[in-house]
């Protein structure tokens, strides 16, 4: 089959890339893109580590077909951090500790921040709901929900101190 | 995986066409959530995939005095949003919102969901108990099948080759009607039905059941309309024994196996218990109205 030319949006910057359309999403932005922060656990949509947005939606990224984001929106862990400014979120997640291995966190990061633009406001079983296609065998969670809290908590503040 | 060659038409008819003139195995692909998972394990030679997304009127849903017409592929996610559907069916849109993860949600699809003809499909059971029809267009033209009707097997459905499940149209409900889904998983997140069950019901102004639909899933190859169980609440109260008796008779319907989810006396007895409980539910939603 021939290659599939793709030009697409990833963290606001238009990119192209060629792919073979068996492709996933998952296996162009980490070996054709260098986008290397979404991370491969188990390929089967289950735990939620390779987690990026596509026009704005949650999605997990090994279940879209590279060819498929042709023209849509991406965005991935590398657009979290404002240059050398850490995200809210992913300063959080350093002073709870809110991980060990690291694998789970880019995924967990990037559904927070779509958790949070969705509501800013979540109760601990929302967040908890809202979460549970991230899998972290690492932590067991609570430092996990408290950072989500905390964080969620923090840009409530920033928002009302923009507004005033 | 195997090399496929991946087409994403912009209209049904293009659709159809590619998947009528196929001259290699044609899979068609709305979320993916279980298409692509198949595609890595199970496909040994090369597929046509037919990406049905960028097709508007697969990706809306309308709602007006005769009721639902749901594109298919629209995803859960943008489902549960729609206030204005989950104000007439919310039973439906609770059983697209039970499907896996929020990431899941955002790509998977009640079409895909009926398509991919899991005996454990979510939605199947809450399509069939508020009374929903296939519309599926093919080479031969349009034809309309009753969601009961459509899936024939484990994993087995009555699309043939080149026809595409186009719409779902759901009637408008008679005054006093709502419906409810309730399924049972071991976890409380991210599992798989073991039981599920959907109700409709519409009650007169004195609280008596006029109408009912009852469907069960996860007990039986197919999701299955259970007529007993409806006619167990027509002309009740939906009182406690009315109630136990549309529970008998959903437990009676199943035919369920054993497996690591659960053996057949339990998901027998569980079906019931979820008919009873979705019942009662459906009824109170009926009143509120």
């Amino acid at each position: 089959m021939p290659k599939a030319h793709v030009t697409t949006i990833v963290n606001g910057y238009e990119v192209e890339f060629l792919c073979e359309p068996h492709e996933t999403l998952l296996d162009v932005l980490r070996n054709s893109l260098n986008l290397t922060g979404t991370k491969e656990g188990c390929s089967t949509g289950d735990c939620g580590a390779c987690s990026v947005t596509l026009d704005g939606r949650l999605v997990c990224s090994c279940l879209v077909l590279a060819p498929e984001v042709e023209g849509r929106d991406i965005g991935t862990i590398e657009g979290i951090a404002d240059k050398e400014h850490l995200h809210v979120i992913q300063q959080k997640f350093l002073e709870h500790a809110a991980l060990q291995c690291g694998i789970c966190t880019p995924g967990l990061i990037v559904s927070t921040k779509a958790l949070l633009e969705e509501n800013p406001d979540p109760t601990e079983e929302q967040a908890r709901y809202y979460l549970a296609g991230n899998l972290c065998r690492c932590t067991g969670y609570d430092k996990i929900i408290r950072a989500v809290l905390d964080a969620a908590e923090t840009m409530r503040a920033e928002t009302l101190k923009e507004g005033a | 995986m195997v090399s496929i060659d991946y087409q994403a038409p912009h209209t049904i008819q293009e659709a159809v066409s590619l998947l009528a003139n196929a001259d290699m195995p044609a899979r068609i692909l709305a979320g993916g959530t279980d298409l692509i998972i198949q595609l890595r394990g199970q496909f040994k030679v090369p597929h046509l995939i037919v990406d049905i997304k960028r097709i508007d009127e697969m990706m809306q849903a309308s709602l007006d005095d005769e009721g639902l017409k749901l594109g298919p592929s629209m995803s859960c996610a943008a489902l549960s949003e729609r206030e204005d559907i989950k104000a007439v069916y919310p039973g439906l849109v609770e059983a697209a919102y039970l499907i896996g993860s929020t990431q899941i949600q955002g790509r998977a699809s009640v079409g895909g969901n009926l398509c991919n003809s899991s005996p454990a499909a979510d939605t199947t059971p809450a399509l069939i108990a508020v009374g929903a029809r296939c519309v599926i267009e093919g080479p031969n033209g349009e034809r309309e099948v009753a969601v009961e009707d459509f899936v024939t097997g484990v994993g087995e459905n009555c699309l043939e080759k080149g026809e595409l499940l186009k719409q779902l149209r759901v009637p408008a409900p008679l005054p006093g009607s709502a419906d409810a889904y309730l399924r049972f998983i071991p976890r409380t997140e991210m599992d798989i039905a073991v039981a599920g069950a959907g109700v409709s019901v519409t009650l007169d102004k004195d609280g008596n059941c006029t109408a009912a639909r009852v469907a069960i899933g996860a007990v039986a190859p197919v999701a299955l309309l259970v007529p007993e169980a409806a006619d167990a609440l027509i002309g009740t109260r939906i009182d406690d024994e009315a109630l136990q008796r549309a529970a008998d008779a959903a437990s009676a319907a199943a035919n369920p196996i054993t497996d690591r989810r659960g053996t057949v006396e339990y998901r027998r007895h569980v079906v019931g218990v979820l008919t009873k409980r979705a019942a009662k539910i459906a009824a109170q939603r009926a009143k509120e109205k």
